[in-house]
């Protein structure tokens, strides 16, 4: 592992070397190119990742995290912490010292009251703020003086660096955006598509799901950087069509979310104009296990429910003998190449947060059979399905439309087929399944289905509000109106006691282990989750662009100011 | 004439409230909600938030008179402004995108130089290319150029763009590497260098649209050609001893064309359509790209507006063709 760091590190001391001679905007352009395009540039109007990178570009909050989710400084001048006595002892406040002589890019300086502002801003109840779960908690946002800004929750807050840290929440002008406050704030057009902010570059045009192009901001704090003179990013098509242009024709420099099949991402990189690189998050694909009874025949508004569990799936031996029957490296290789690997946890990384439960990884054919014999599921008619009781072991295995998952729905149908399980498959349309529309049957919180297969991830290395997603009463029902991120309906109150002490706990060895333990309860004690592969995001990159680290807790362009070009 | 006119164009009004409301509706009705393509990780109250910023919790009829006010008001009031500088539509709200929060006008006009110019090449191109095939093939039916003719024209109606398309980038701009796979939207025509950039940028999705126009638009050409050379009127001006040219470029080109224009006009406003597999493999941007995004965002403002649109061009270029009609067969008058 030190080894593994310590030549990283050689190399992205190779790689940001050169940079620190470059003068600022001697490298002319910057081309990437997004295959969804950037729609807004405010990230508090949008939970878009393409509006959040791009305007990243451009605003810029506190404090950052770095491709090993690190904390680092952005606009402020250090990370507070409790031994430098910027958190309060009874972790109720955090107050942040900002840099000197910062400046917007209109020239006008950095004041606390923008951050102030931008608290308000994204509070207000009726401006719709897509990031308001980074002030959740947050009782006050106050000015001690220009250039101190001292956050006040409504409790302890172990975890204090949600708001203005990160990509999802950056300070906006005040003076720009004063009037955009509430009920205002969707209309303000101009300022939400050309935003004055403090990072490497300035907005100089917009077009809607088009094109943002950028120019150098002139008031960037460090004087050397960017390199580049401008910036431009390009949306609009698919991923193949956008790893193509950096990899094979050589049309732009960097491509976001390029993710395509393997075969594919080797020929691309055959044509040796560039190269794919992979960050790995949290982001992870798994199956999960409906406990409810999603029958058709019960009444509707008990269907799914608490009320009736699941007939066939309560039963914890046949959830792991569905688990052992899959082949997650077979999957990984169909889907993923080097953008996945095989995994058994919902918190996958970072390392110190991740469990060492690797026990799913190896394919058991024959314990899974061993396990539904155990169960009591047996095939008494001989037709190649297991029964029990006159019912068979049939099961409604739902996703949304997308080649890689109808891919995995086959394989993984094979192998339960090869188990003795009746499989039916389902695929419905992204927008339908992820709308959270309460009048649609096909929605993944209404879950009206055994399994259903997708990818989810923490937007923070420190997964306490992720982990809370399975806590008992964020279970969907129709008491409200199916919302909720428990979908499997988990509900054990050991698991819940234990979260609440994760809210408590200050120190952080002590949380990584809770973590732990929350995420085994979920996964290898229970199996109410069975993840399947752990999902990198992939980028690709020409050769002649430097200074690229990619990350996966902030932005991609979380460094966008190293850039330079290779010459 | 001009009472035909007249009395189509107000018949065309409450056609066109009615699949107002009908698109209105279908559009509503379709599954989706405009918070689909928010990550998971935004909880179920942010969206509710969300989506009442939006105005999109409204009842739906509520939503329809709204969105019927800024379109025949608000809209026209908001360009009347902004040509004659004066104040009528101050303080009113516009239609706005839900996916981009931009007005959905602002957004189309954006858009439309490109679709136009695009589509409307490639458009063009496919109508220069056709009529010589089908002239000639008719001319020669049966002969190798015909069999030509008709091989070409199965291409390009049955090889779907998406195919085509990646097929010209693959040959054309990654083997051969002589045109950009990404049209540059923001390139302005300044000199002969960037108005060479711009044919360059053009020549991939051109062709690949002009092929499949072309290919349609040939055989209407062939088949009315061919229903004509056998007509009595070409026998005789044959035996009038008139050139082989003067009987098939004056005589028969020009009856033969009537419904080759119809069908012509009728393709227009296909164009402000946009192609929207065309549009996206490319990166044009244009209006079909707009239209596909929005219905994958269930951005219904966007949607309901670009199809409006769409409807009223198509009622409009019925219209056209049916005037057209009569100008071009003085036998059909409608009046």
């Amino acid at each position: 592992m030190s080894m593994r760091a310590a030549l990283l590190g050689a190399v992205a001391a190779l790689g940001i070397a050169p940079a620190a001679f470059a003068e600022r905007g001697t490298d002319g352009e910057v081309k990437l190119t997004f295959p969804q395009a950037v729609s807004i540039m405010n990230p508090y109007l949008s939970g878009g990742t393409k509006d959040i990178y791009a305007s990243s570009m451009v605003l810029e909050p506190l404090a950052g995290l770095d491709p090993d989710g690190n904390l680092i400084t952005k606009l402020a001048a250090e990370i507070p912490t409790r031994e430098n006595g910027g958190i309060s002892e009874d972790l109720t406040s955090i107050t942040w010292k900002l840099q000197p002589d910062l400046k917007w890019s209109d020239g006008t300086p950095v004041t606390a009251d923008d951050a102030v502002f931008t608290w308000e801003y994204c509070t207000h109840p009726e401006g719709g703020c897509a990031q308001a779960t980074k002030y959740e908690g947050v009782a006050k946002v106050e000015a001690v003086d220009p250039s101190t800004i001292k956050v006040t929750f409504s409790g302890p807050k172990p975890n204090p660096y949600t708001a203005f840290v990160g990509a999802l929440s950056p300070v906006l002008q005040k003076a720009q955006f004063a009037a955009c406050i509430g009920a205002a704030a969707p209309t303000c057009t101009d300022q939400n598509n050309m935003p004055i902010g403090t990072g490497p570059f300035k907005v100089t045009g917009f077009t809607v799901n088009d094109t943002v192009t950028m120019a150098m901001n002139e008031n960037y704090r460090d004087p050397a950087k960017p390199a580049f003179a401008s910036a431009v990013i390009k949306g609009g098509g698919d991923a193949e069509g956008s790893a193509r242009a950096v990899m094979e024709t050589g049309e732009f420099d960097y491509a976001w979310n390029t993710q395509i099949p393997p075969d594919s991402q080797a020929a691309m990189t055959a044509a040796g104009k560039g190269q794919f690189v992979v960050a790995f998050g949290t982001l992870v694909e798994r199956l999960e296990m409906n406990l409810t009874d999603p029958s058709a025949d019960l009444p509707e508004g008990e269907r799914s429910t608490a009320k009736h569990p699941h007939p066939i799936l309560s039963d914890i031996k046949v959830r792991t003998a569905l688990s052992k029957a899959i082949d997650r490296s077979i999957l990984v290789e169909v889907g993923y190449g080097a953008g996945g690997k095989p995994t058994c946890n919902v918190i996958p990384s970072p390392d110190a947060w991740a469990s060492d439960n690797s026990g799913c990884i190896a394919q058991d054919m024959e314990g899974a059979k061993a396990l539904l014999d155990e169960a009591g599921w047996t095939d008494s008619d001989g037709d190649g399905i297991r029964d029990k009781d006159g019912k068979k072991l049939s099961i409604l295995y739902q996703t949304t439309v997308n080649p890689i998952r109808q891919d995995f729905q086959a394989l993984i149908k094979d192998w339960w087929t090869e188990l003795g399980v009746e499989v039916e498959l389902k695929a419905i349309d992204p927008g339908v399944f992820f709308g959270g529309d309460a009048g649609s049957p096909d929605t993944f919180q209404k879950f009206y289905a055994d399994v259903e297969m997708y990818a989810n991830n923490s937007d923070n290395p420190d997964p306490e509000t992720y982990l809370g997603q399975y806590q008992c009463k964020n279970a969907p029902s129709p008491e409200n109106q199916w919302q909720g991120e428990n979908i499997n309906r988990f509900c054990d109150p050991a698991y819940d006691e234990l979260h609440a002490k994760l809210t408590q706990t200050t120190d952080v060895a002590e949380r990584q282990a809770i973590a732990k333990q929350l995420n085994d309860m979920v996964t290898k004690d229970s199996m109410t989750v069975i993840p399947l592969v752990h999902r990198g995001t992939l980028s690709a990159h020409s050769n002649t662009l430097g200074g690229v680290a990619i990350n996966s807790w902030d932005t991609e362009m979380w460094n966008v100011a190293d850039w330079f070009r290779v010459k | 004439m001009l009472t035909f006119t007249l009395r189509r164009l107000l018949l065309a009004i409450p056609t066109l409230l009615v699949i107002s409301l009908v698109i209105f509706l279908l559009v509503d009705l379709a599954p989706g909600s405009p918070m689909s393509e928010i990550p998971l990780t935004v909880p179920p109250d942010v969206r509710q938030k969300m989506i009442e910023a939006l105005g999109a919790d409204q009842p739906v009829f509520v939503r329809y008179f709204l969105w019927l006010r800024q379109f025949f008001w608000v809209e026209p009031a908001y360009a009347f402004d902004s040509w004659f500088g004066t104040t009528l539509a101050e303080g009113e709200q516009r239609i706005l995108s839900w996916q981009s929060r931009s007005p959905v006008f602002t957004i189309i006009g954006q858009r439309l130089p490109q679709t136009l110019i695009v589509i409307g090449t490639a458009y063009l191109v496919g109508i220069l290319i056709a009529l010589p095939i089908g002239i000639y093939s008719a001319y020669r039916q049966y002969s190798l150029f015909d069999q030509g003719g008709t091989l070409f024209a199965m291409i390009g109606f049955s090889v779907p763009t998406f195919f085509s398309g990646t097929l010209f980038i693959i040959i054309f701009a990654v083997w051969l590497g002589w045109f950009p796979t990404k049209y540059d939207t923001q390139l302005e025509v300044v000199d002969w260098a960037t108005f060479w950039e711009q044919i360059r940028q053009m020549a991939l999705p051109v062709m690949t649209l002009g092929l499949a126009n072309a290919a349609a638009i040939s055989r209407y050409m062939r088949s009315s050609m061919l229903d004509n050379m056998t007509m009595d009127y070409v026998r005789t001006a044959r035996a009038k001893g008139m050139s082989e040219r003067t009987v098939v470029l004056k005589h028969v080109l020009r009856n033969s064309l009537i419904p080759v224009v119809t069908v012509i006009a009728l393709g227009i406003p296909s164009i402000f359509g946009g192609a929207i597999i065309t549009e996206n493999l490319f990166g044009v941007n244009g209006i079909g790209a707009a239209l596909i995004g929005a219905i994958h965002a269930s951005d219904l403002p966007m949607v309901q507006t670009l199809a409006f649109i769409f409807a009223v061009l198509i009622v409009l270029f019925n219209l056209i063709a049916d005037i057209l009609y009569g100008l071009l067969d003085p036998r059909i008058r409608y009046d």
